[in-house]
C-alpha cells in the first residue's frame, strides 16, 4: 500500500534468464545437469535412434499400402495390404457380407452409447448407461443371430474375428459385475448356507485355470449331455467366461465392501433401511466407486483373455488372424497380422482404462491421496 | 471356527460348487441349437441296438431332417481346410463335406462348419455335435478302435518328409547324417523321426518350435539344416519362404499318413454315405466325368457312367440318397482330381504332385471300389 502511496514502484522483475526456462531449461535441468545425465541423454537417444528408426521405417516409411496381392509388396517394409485385404475376415468372421451392415449398426450404437458417457455435461447419461447395459445387449442378441424381423439367421459358427471378440468380452463384463457383486454380498452374508455356497462358487472358480474352463465347457460338458442335447459351443464358452469372470469379480467387490467403515452400515440401519436397501443406497455406491481401478483390471483382464477362446477352435480375432497368415498365397505376413492385432487389442484396452481414470475423477471418493 | 462347521462348511462349498458346475448345462439351449436337434426316432422299436447306436444311428435321417451338415474341420490348414480370401472355408477336407452335402440334400452349400482344433475333434463327434469329422486326420488303429469312430476312407495319403537348404547338396535323407533338424513340438513327428534315424543309425539334433510358423522361420533363419513335418504341410512352408527356390523336398517318406474323413461308430448308413460319396468322386477321375461334362456324360455307353450317375440302377437307392446323388457331388464339387488340383494341386500356391495320390492306374494308390 504505502508503496503506491508514495509514487515508488519496485522495478519489475527481470525474466529468468532464457536458458533456465521453457523447452531449453526444462532439457537443461532434466536431461544435461551433469556429466553423467549428459551421458545417459546421448546412449538413450542412441538406443531410441537405432530401434525406433528401424521400426518406423517398417511400420511406414518402406511399407505396402495399396495394392491387391503379394506381388503388390515389393519394397522391403511391413505388407500392409495383406491387412487390408483381410480385413473384413479379421472384423467380421464369417458373417455373410450381405449382412455386414447389422455388425455396423451395432459398431455405431456402441460408439454413440460409449462417447456421452466420455462428455462430463451430456444430459440423460443414466438412461444410456443403463440401456448400454439392458437395451444394448437384446439389440444385438436380435441384430446378431437374426431370425426374428424377416433377418436371415446367422448361426454362431459363422461369427468371428473383432466382432466375435467383442461379444465374448462384452457378455462377459456384463454378466460378470452383477453376479459378481450378488457373490460378495453372499460371502459377506450372515446366512451359513448361502456364504457357504458363495464362497464354494468363488473358489471352485477362481480355482481352476481358464484353459481348463474352456476345455471343460467344449470338449467334456457335451459328453456328459444326453446324446442329441448339445447347445450351441459358443454359448457354452459364453456362461463358462461369465462363470470364471464374476468369481473373480466378486473378489473386487468384496474388496470394496470391506473398506466401507462399520459406521456406514449402522448408519443406514438407523434410518430404518433395509438390506438390500442399505446395501444398494448406501455400501454398495460407497464400495464399486472404491474399487473401480480394480474393477476395470478384471475387464481388460478379461478383454485379453478372451483370445483362449481359440484353443476350442472359435476364431476371434486373433485366432482369425492366425488362420489367415499360413495363407500360401501370402508370404510372411505374420508380423503384420500379429501387430495389427496388438493395436486393436491396444485400443480398448487403452479405451477402457482412459474411461477408468475419467470416472474415478468425476466419482471423486475423497479417499484418494491428495 | 470349531471342526465341526469347518466339515460342514466343506460339504456345503462341495455341493455349491457341484451345482455351480452344473449350472452350465441346465441352461436352454439357444436357437442355433436347437437345430441340431436329431430328428425324431422313427424306426425306434423294430431294431434290438443298443440305445446309444439307436440315438446316432440315425444321422442320415437327422441331416436331411435339419437342411444341413454339420462339417468339423481344421482351424487353418492351407489347402485342406481353411479361410480363403473371400472368407469361405476352402480345402480338401471341406470338399469332401461339401460333396457329402451335394450327395445327401442336393446342395454343396449347405454345410455347417465347426472349426476344431485336434484336442476337442474326437469329441466333437462322438458328442453328436457334428455329423462328420473331416479334419486331416491320419486314419491309425487306435483311432479307429477305442474312439468311437470309423474312418469312411483316405482323401488324401500323406506321410512325413523333410525339406532341407538347397545349399546342403542333400538328395537324399539318408545322407542326413548329423543333421539339424527343425520340429514342430507335440506333435507324431518327433516319434517318427527318431525312429526313422535309429533304425538307419543315423545322429541328429533337433530344436523344437511351437508353432508351424516358428518351425518355419527357425528355418529360415538358419537355426537348422533340415525341417521335418507332413509333407502337404512342407510344400505349404516352402512356398512361404523368402526364396522357395532355395529349399527342396526330399522324396523320402518316413510315416505313413492316410487322411480321412470319419463318422461315429454305429451308423453303418451314414458311414456307408459317407464312404461312397468320398469314392464315388474318386471313380469319376477314373471314368473322366468331371463338374464340366458331368450332364453330356449321363448320355455316356459306359455302364458304369451310367451306374455311377444314376441313369440305370439304384445305387442312391441303396444309400438312402436320391437317384441323383453322385451326380451333384461331381456337378457341384468336382471329381477328385479337380477338388485335388483346386486346393493343393497345380491350381493351389502349394503346387503339391499327385504322387501317392495319383489314381492306382497312373502310379499311385488312389483306389475306390467300383459302383455296382
Amino acid at each position: 500500500m504505502s508503496a503506491t502511496e508514495n509514487g515508488w514502484q519496485p522495478a519489475p522483475d527481470l525474466p529468468p534468464p532464457s536458458s533456465s526456462v521453457g523447452i531449453i531449461g526444462w532439457i537443461r535441468q532434466n536431461l544435461f545437469s551433469s556429466p553423467l545425465n549428459i551421458f545417459l541423454t546421448v546412449v538413450g537417444l542412441y538406443i531410441i535412434y537405432k530401434a525406433g528408426v528401424p521400426i518406423l521405417d517398417w511400420v511406414f516409411w518402406s511399407a505396402d499400402f495399396s495394392g491387391e496381392d503379394q506381388s503388390a509388396c515389393t519394397s522391403g517394409g511391413a505388407c500392409w495390404v495383406f491387412v487390408g485385404q483381410r480385413l473384413s475376415f479379421f472384423i467380421y468372421g464369417f458373417y455373410p457380407e450381405s449382412e455386414y451392415w447389422r455388425i455396423n449398426v451395432l459398431f455405431v450404437l456402441l460408439a454413440v452409447l460409449i462417447i456421452p458417457q466420455m462428455i462430463p455435461a451430456f444430459p440423460h447419461k443414466k438412461w444410456l448407461g443403463w440401456f448400454f447395459l439392458v437395451g444394448f445387449p437384446i439389440v444385438s442378441y436380435v441384430l446378431l443371430l437374426g431370425g426374428s424381423f424377416s433377418l436371415p439367421h446367422v448361426e454362431t459358427e459363422k461369427w468371428g474375428g473383432l466382432m466375435l471378440t467383442l461379444v465374448i468380452s462384452f457378455v462377459g463384463i456384463v454378466f460378470a459385475l452383477p453376479l459378481g457383486t450378488l457373490l460378495a454380498l453372499g460371502r459377506r452374508s450372515d446366512m451359513p448356507v448361502i456364504r457357504a455356497i458363495c464362497v464354494g462358487f468363488i473358489e471352485l472358480w477362481r480355482g481352476v485355470p481358464l484353459i481348463s474352463v474352456l476345455f471343460m465347457a467344449s470338449v467334456m460338458l457335451p459328453l456328459f449331455l444326453s446324446e442329441g442335447a448339445h447347445f450351441n459351443k459358443l454359448l457354452r464358452a459364453l456362461i463358462g467366461i461369465v462363470m470364471f469372470q464374476s468369481a473373480y469379480m466378486a473378489e473386487v467387490v468384496r474388496g470394496g465392501l470391506q473398506a466401507i467403515p462399520k459406521g456406514q452400515y449402522e448408519a443406514a440401519a438407523a434410518l430404518g433401511l433395509g438390506y438390500w436397501r442399505s446395501m444398494g443406497l448406501v455400501i454398495l455406491p460407497q464400495a464399486l466407486k472404491l474399487v473401480i481401478p480394480g474393477i476395470v483390471n478384471t475387464f481388460i483382464a478379461l478383454f485379453k483373455d478372451t483370445t483362449l477362446v481359440l484353443i476350442i477352435g472359435l476364431l476371434d480375432i486373433l485366432a482369425s488372424v492366425q488362420a489367415a497368415i499360413t495363407d500360401p498365397a501370402w508370404s510372411a505376413v505374420a508380423a503384420e497380422g500379429y501387430v495389427f492385432t496388438a493395436v486393436a487389442f491396444w485400443i480398448f484396452c487403452f479405451g477402457m482404462s482412459r474411461y477408468s481414470q475419467g470416472l474415478e475423477r468425476r466419482l471423486d471418493t475423497g479417499h484418494k491421496k491428495r | 471356527m470349531d471342526s465341526k462347521l469347518a466339515i460342514v462348511l466343506i460339504i456345503v462349498a462341495a455341493i455349491a460348487g457341484y451345482f455351480a458346475g452344473g449350472m452350465g448345462s441346465d441352461k436352454p439351449a439357444e436357437p442355433t441349437a436347437t437345430a441340431t436337434t436329431p430328428a425324431p426316432k422313427p424306426q425306434a422299436d423294430d431294431k434290438k441296438i443298443p440305445d446309444k447306436a439307436k440315438e446316432s444311428s440315425n444321422t442320415l435321417a437327422a441331416v436331411k431332417n435339419k437342411g444341413f451338415l454339420s462339417c468339423g474341420v481344421n482351424t487353418g490348414l492351407p489347402g485342406f481346410s481353411a479361410p480363403d480370401s473371400s472368407n469361405k472355408w476352402t480345402g480338401i477336407d471341406v470338399d469332401v463335406c461339401r460333396a457329402v452335402a451335394a450327395a445327401v440334400l442336393g446342395d454343396a452349400t449347405k454345410v455347417k462348419y465347426t472349426p476344431l482344433t485336434a484336442k476337442e475333434r474326437f469329441t466333437a463327434l462322438q458328442s453328436g455335435e457334428i455329423d462328420i469329422l473331416s479334419r486331416n486326420t491320419t486314419w491309425t488303429h487306435t483311432r479307429d478302435t477305442s474312439l468311437g469312430l470309423n474312418f469312411a476312407g483316405v482323401n488324401y495319403y500323406d506321410g512325413q518328409g523333410f525339406m532341407v537348404k538347397k545349399a546342403l547338396g542333400v538328395k537324399s535323407a539318408k545322407e542326413l547324417d548329423g543333421a539339424v533338424m527343425c520340429i514342430q513340438a507335440g506333435t507324431t513327428t518327433e516319434l517318427n523321426l527318431a525312429d526313422y534315424f535309429r533304425y538307419n543309425n543315423l545322429k541328429y539334433k533337433s530344436v523344437t518350435f511351437d508353432t508351424t510358423d516358428q518351425t518355419r522361420e527357425g528355418f529360415e533363419a538358419n537355426r537348422c539344416d533340415v525341417l521335418t513335418s507332413d509333407q502337404s504341410q512342407l510344400y505349404g512352408l516352402r512356398t512361404k519362404l523368402n526364396d522357395p527356390d532355395s529349399a527342396i523336398v526330399l522324396p523320402e517318406v518316413i510315416s505313413k499318413e492316410p487322411l480321412g474323413p470319419s463318422v461315429r461308430q454305429g451308423d453303418d448308413a451314414w458311414f456307408n454315405v459317407v464312404r461312397w460319396t468320398l469314392s464315388a468322386v474318386i471313380n469319376a477321375e477314373e471314368l473322366g466325368v468331371t463338374s464340366q461334362n458331368v450332364d453330356q456324360m449321363k448320355s455316356s455307353n459306359n455302364p458304369e457312367i451310367k451306374r455311377l450317375l444314376g441313369v440305370t440302377g439304384d445305387m442312391g437307392a441303396k444309400l438312402g440318397l436320391d437317384g441323383s446323388w453322385a451326380l451333384q457331388a461331381i456337378k457341384q464339387v468336382g471329381n477328385y482330381s479337380e477338388i485335388f488340383e483346386r486346393n493343393v494341386g497345380s491350381g493351389s500356391p502349394l503346387k503339391i504332385s499327385r504322387g501317392l495320390n495319383a489314381l492306382w492306374n497312373k502310379g499311385g494308390i488312389m483306389f475306390a471300389p467300383p459302383i455296382r
